[in-house]
């Protein structure tokens, strides 16, 4: 074990190995401190960066952050790493990657090439050594594209996910939080029920109330209610009309175990979301969400620090082709993320990684009333991850779910991002608005109070 | 149809949907932003609801609206709320005074009530759930330990807790993490066996929005949740292998 070694202001600092160095290099967050992983001093974290930035990105394929007998997450990025798309890259250190991904080489081509190349340690390593604006410049330019019925990445486009949820799954609720957000022009990500219960039954009456209005009214979306992937498993066997198959994911294979799902259960829901077809321009079928904190939650998360972890869950969800992955940032609490500007950085991180990796990356912005933060800070994230490029946003009515209890973006915040930045919704949903009558001559959302409108009948 | 819907106002149609959710739904708008009022509105729900984080736990309370139960009082290792909130491995695991102080016994179950992150929640609901759960669970075959009263604990303390008493299954009520809306929402945790460290979330079942009126009721929560526990009995598991079929009226469809 030879260790990692650099010096600062006189003084030289050592590092055991990949995980302590990662650990200590990354920005100061409360979810590294409760796991005793964090730099202990300012100049140490520095010194920490100094010295990853010195590491060659080969170095990431021999010294795995996690033992490859003891984590299945481990296996899948070391067995399914493509050495020849890693080829133009392998020859870099951290702090040279970081160059490379900056400059005007590294384009949506050259990017989407390497991305089977990159290992989550090394997106994790080299955002540790990158600013905000770093990761927003990077993550600008990389391009992922997928689709169901509507298309999601697209270039001067961000789609939302409309999140209509109810405390105790009432339809005639969910109905009214549809209607809400259908009316500002949200829901072309995915129309997305976090349920009460994972009842197969309650599941089942809430797919079928989403069926029925994305029918009915024509809608170029999809549905989805984020059950355990084995109560989907099991809805799909009963025919149920499962249109995504969702499950919560991390980075390493005892917190996934914490979740009750394996890679071989994934990969059965995979098969069988698959062989349903019911995509009509792409048939991405699987959405995951993950988020910084859930391995030290579960207490599985091997001494590495909680980005890195985080970052290793993009690895098990590009295994499955996903149409949406997003990171819910800010949810699990201040232990892990203590303030708005550590949900920021976060934010930021988890984008940039899963980009990079070649994911349909989205967020859920959001923070939870014990944490430091307020409807201020999810503006200034909205609005850097806008830039960003992120695929997708997650909104709620007023911002605030009454069934989760944390607040998010609203309807309106999808609404201010897309005017500000002059990005448009999926191209499918955006026609499908026109149709309806919802788009305006600049390419807004009309505002239809006070008018008849035929949405209006779903309150009838 | 659409005549009828063009003749009522938006108001009137939002008023009727606001009697199915207290989402907030047709708030308007400012340009893409929300007009001032609602803007103002939600401050002052954060407002109430940052300030119910930090409202203490009166144990005295919940112990005397549990007239007749015998009581314990536990606290977990986080000395104070700003640990607590900082250090949830801490808010996991008993005092060891506490500790040494729970009765070991041959016990089918214990309940623990938990201040959680809304002690508002616990004080207005845990009391009427766990007497309407008890009842329906009679008889010599649920040997129940004394209710354990828990100041700064988390969920994973119920499985400290019934470790050290020797109980068979831990039913935790506690405070849900308080929303815009809610800031009195008690979940229900069941655990069976449960084995402090060992024990992972998918090895609980979990009722969750206890809040009546506009969440469960009461009796409703207490249905579910004992059905859920003589379910767990016969498969001798919590979890993802336990399903919710309380509410599955009919087989579905093949």
């Amino acid at each position: 074990m030879s260790g990692y070694t650099a010096t600062l202001g006189g003084r030289q600092y050592r590092f055991a190995g990949l995980g302590p160095l990662l650990a200590a290099a990354s920005p100061e967050r409360s979810g590294d401190r409760l796991a005793g992983l964090a730099a202990e001093s300012a100049q140490q974290r520095v010194a920490a960066r100094l010295a990853l930035a010195e590491v060659p990105l080969e170095r990431f394929l021999a010294e795995p952050v996690i033992p490859y007998e003891d984590d299945d997450v481990t296996r899948l990025i070391l067995d399914s790493h493509d050495a020849a798309a890693f080829a133009p890259v392998a020859g870099l250190t951290v702090g040279e990657f970081r160059d490379w991904l900056l400059s005007e080489a590294a384009d949506a081509i050259a990017l989407a090439a390497v991305a089977p190349g990159i290992t989550p340690e090394m997106a994790a390593a080299v955002s540790k050594l990158m600013g905000n604006a770093d990761l927003v410049a990077v993550a600008r330019k990389v391009r992922v594209v997928t689709a169901f019925r509507s298309t999601i990445g697209l270039p001067g486009r961000i789609s939302t996910r409309l999140q209509p949820n109810h405390p105790t799954d009432d339809p005639a609720g969910v109905a009214a939080a549809l209607l809400d957000g259908l009316l500002l022009g949200s829901g072309d990500a995915v129309i997305g029920i976090n349920p009460a219960t994972d009842s197969p039954k309650a599941v089942r009456d809430l797919l079928e109330l989403l069926d029925g209005v994305i029918e009915r009214y024509a809608i170029p979306t999809q549905s989805c209610v984020l059950s355990h992937v084995t109560t989907s498993i099991g809805l799909m066997e009963r025919g149920a009309p499962v249109d995504l198959v969702f499950q919560s994911i991390a980075g390493t294979q005892a917190a996934n175990a914490s979740f009750g799902v394996t890679l071989g259960l994934l990969d059965e829901a995979y098969e069988a979301v698959s062989a349903l077809g019911r995509g009509t321009v792409g048939q991405n079928a699987l959405y995951f969400e993950t988020g910084q904190g859930s391995a030290l939650s579960a207490d599985a998360h091997h001494g590495v620090d909680q980005q890195t972890v985080e970052a290793r869950a993009y690895a098990v969800a590009r295994r499955y082709d996903p149409l949406l992955v997003n990171t819910v940032v800010g949810f699990i609490g201040p232990e892990y993320l203590y303030d708005g500007r550590q949900i920021l950085r976060a934010a930021l991180e988890d984008h940039f990684c899963g980009k990079l990796l070649g994911l349909p990356m989205g967020l859920d912005i959001c923070y939870t009333n014990h944490a430091d933060a307020d409807d201020d800070d999810i503006a200034t994230m909205l609005t850097m991850l806008g830039v960003a490029g992120a695929s997708f946003v997650i909104c709620t009515p007023g911002g605030d779910d009454i069934m989760l209890n944390y607040q998010s973006a609203s309807y309106h915040d999808a609404l201010y991002l897309r005017e500000v930045l002059g990005l448009r919704p999926a191209p499918e949903f955006e026609a499908w608005l026109d149709r309806i009558g919802l788009l305006d001559e600049r390419g807004g959302i009309r505002d239809v109070t006070g008018t008849a409108h035929p949405l209006k009948e779903l309150a009838a | 149809m659409t005549d009828l819907v063009a003749q009522a106002t938006d108001a009137t149609m939002w008023a009727a949907l606001r009697r199915h959710t207290q989402a907030r739904i047709g708030l308007g708008r400012a340009g893409s932003g929300l007009p001032t009022q609602h803007r103002l509105a939600l401050q002052a729900a954060h407002a109430a609801a940052r300030d119910a984080v930090h409202s203490p736990f009166d144990a005295d309370a919940v112990a005397g609206a549990l007239t007749g139960v015998p009581t314990l009082r536990v606290r977990s290792a986080a000395p104070d709320r700003l640990t607590y909130l900082q250090r949830p491995d801490l808010g996991r695991r008993l005092d060891p005074a506490d500790r040494a102080r729970l009765p070991r016994g041959d016990w089918d179950l214990v309940f623990v009530i938990a201040d959680g992150l809304s002690s508002r929640a616990v004080h207005d609901h845990a009391a009427p759930v766990l007497r309407a759960t008890a009842a329906l669970l009679p008889g010599p075959g649920w040997r129940t330990a004394p209710v354990v009263l828990a100041e700064q604990a988390r969920v994973a303390l119920g499985d400290d807790i019934a470790h050290a008493l020797g109980a068979t299954m831990v039913v935790v009520l506690i405070g849900e993490r308080p929303g815009m809306s809610a800031a009195d929402s008690l979940g229900a945790y069941l655990t069976y066996r449960p084995r402090p460290g060992a024990t992972t979330d998918a090895d609980r079942n979990c009722l969750s929005n206890i809040r009546p009126p506009l969440g469960l009721s009461h009796s409703d929560a207490a249905t579910k949740l004992a059905a859920l526990m003589r379910r767990a009995r016969e498969l001798e598991l919590t979890g993802v292998a336990l399903k919710d079929e309380s509410d599955e009226a009919a087989p579905l469809a093949p």
